[in-house]
């Protein structure tokens, strides 16, 4: 099997440090980082993110393969960070103010990442603005928002409205989910987009990134 | 009302509330019939290991009479009607505020594992922990059950079910008159104003205890259609086992 073929399939299974040992052996043996990250670590990703939306695999099988791409990226990025290797598009995720769960946020962002989007994530109890000043210093085209409390939920709207007041809402586009959230209420907000999971989520995102 | 010694705060032994490596896989949404990998048992394994290491469940509880908990429940005002407990309460012989919790610790790790790139043990671990909170409550449940009928307050097939705000109508607001009545700060839980709790790995509520039958409903309120974790019907379901109608 050819060595990238081999570690997308590794991290499919999960095997962290077989990633990072065939990682290891692919730069020494002198491929590109960014084909390796390409070929290697997003194509085992999207495997994942497809049989994770299909339900043939599930979460922990999900965080297992992130597991092992965190492995083979210690050894890339600073590989990569030189080369300005494009990425697909830069999102910046939160939850909401006054709200601390995070593990969906948290999800989203990991499968994300593996397919192949720059995360800026602003952790959680995140104030409207802070949403609105990240995505302009980051050059950002989407928001996610996250919200598990109802009593948060209304301050995505002030997100929605802060990129209207601004001019931005053509160039940076919003993603809403999370528990107690709705397509519903999406639209009633003004968000471009809501994710029902993580998996939904990220095709979300690329189609608002396309 | 007599003050009750028991009344306070009240440990809880961690061995009690260990969740159970199916509850945990259920919790990260795999179905029972699914088979896991050697890798997924083991991360698992490791996750109830640190679980148990860093949990410090204990509660708070306090017996209150109905028209001081009406009060409680009536809160800002927010709360919809019709909703189960207005019909509850009044058929009630024995109402107990509480609040449970892990501890600080848990929710600490997990965030530092996220922080580490170890998202599938943080989040296993939060499913773990999600779970023992809720194991913690439904022991605390069972124990107010058999210290009320121990007590003779209540009638011999009463059994004890809890509420909890931000469901079945008691809007979440609600969790403001229910902390200035109990004081779990004195367990180490906070009240956020967005009425989060801190620790994230706490519960609270009104532990009901009355004539089995009093907890029966149906979930045709109004409410019932946005809840995603209809997770009363297994509860009243395991309560009423024993009570076919």
């Amino acid at each position: 099997m050819e060595s990238l073929e081999r570690i997308a399939a590794e991290l499919e299974a999960g095997n962290d440090a077989t990633v990072r040992s065939l990682t290891r052996t692919a730069i020494d043996d002198g491929t590109e980082a960014k084909k390796i990250l390409d070929e290697g670590l997003i194509a085992g990703m999207q495997v994942i993110g497809e049989k994770f939306q299909n339900h043939e695999i599930f979460l922990p099988d999900v965080l297992l393969a992130a597991r092992a791409m965190n492995a083979a990226l210690e050894l890339l990025e600073p590989l990569l960070g030189g080369t300005g290797a494009a990425t697909r598009g830069k999102v910046v995720i939160g939850t909401m103010k006054g709200d601390l769960h995070d593990i969906g946020k948290n999800l989203v962002g990991i499968m994300l990442g593996g397919a192949g989007f720059e995360v800026i994530d602003l952790g959680k109890d995140v104030a409207p603005e802070r949403f609105v000043e990240a995505a302009k210093e980051a050059d950002a085209g989407v928001i996610g928002m996250s919200a598990l409390l109802t009593t948060t939920m209304p301050t995505m709207k002030d997100v929605v409205s802060l990129l209207r007041q601004q001019g931005l809402d053509g160039r940076v586009k919003t993603i809403v989910g999370g528990a107690p959230v709705s397509k519903e209420f999406a639209r009633e907000i003004g968000a471009d987009a809501y994710g029902f999971d993580a998996a939904n989520a990220v095709e979300r995102v690329r189609g608002l990134m396309a | 009302m007599t003050r009750d010694r028991r009344e306070g705060v009240r440990e809880i032994d961690e061995a009690t509330i260990a969740p159970g490596p199916r509850a945990v896989l259920r919790a990260m949404g795999v179905p029972e019939d699914r088979e896991t990998s050697a890798q997924v048992e083991a991360l698992l394994s490791r996750s109830l290991d640190v679980l148990i290491e860093l949990s410090e469940p204990r509660s708070v509880v306090r017996n209150v009479a109905p028209d001081e908990f009406a009060r409680i429940y009536e809160g800002a005002g927010d709360n919809a009607s019709p909703a189960p407990l207005e019909q509850i309460i009044p058929r009630s012989e024995r109402l107990t505020l509480f609040v449970v919790t892990l501890g600080a610790d848990v929710s600490v790790r997990i965030r530092s594992l996220f922080d580490e790139g170890e998202p599938a043990l943080a989040t296993a671990l939060d499913a773990a922990a999600s779970e023992a909170t809720e194991l913690a409550a439904t022991h605390l449940e069972r124990l107010i059950e058999s210290e009320s009928l121990r007590d003779g307050c209540v009638s011999p097939s009463a059994r004890a079910l809890r509420y909890s705000p931000g469901y079945c109508g008691w809007n979440l607001s609600g969790q403001r008159a229910l902390f200035a009545s109990l004081g779990p700060e004195r367990v180490g839980v906070r009240l956020l104003e967005s009425c989060l709790m801190e620790p994230l790995k706490s519960i609270s509520g009104v532990i009901v205890t009355g004539p089995v039958e009093i907890h029966r409903f149906e979930p045709l309120y109004a409410f019932c259609s946005e809840c995603r974790t209809k997770d009363c019907r297994e509860r009243i379901s395991a309560l009423m086992k024993d009570y076919p109608s």
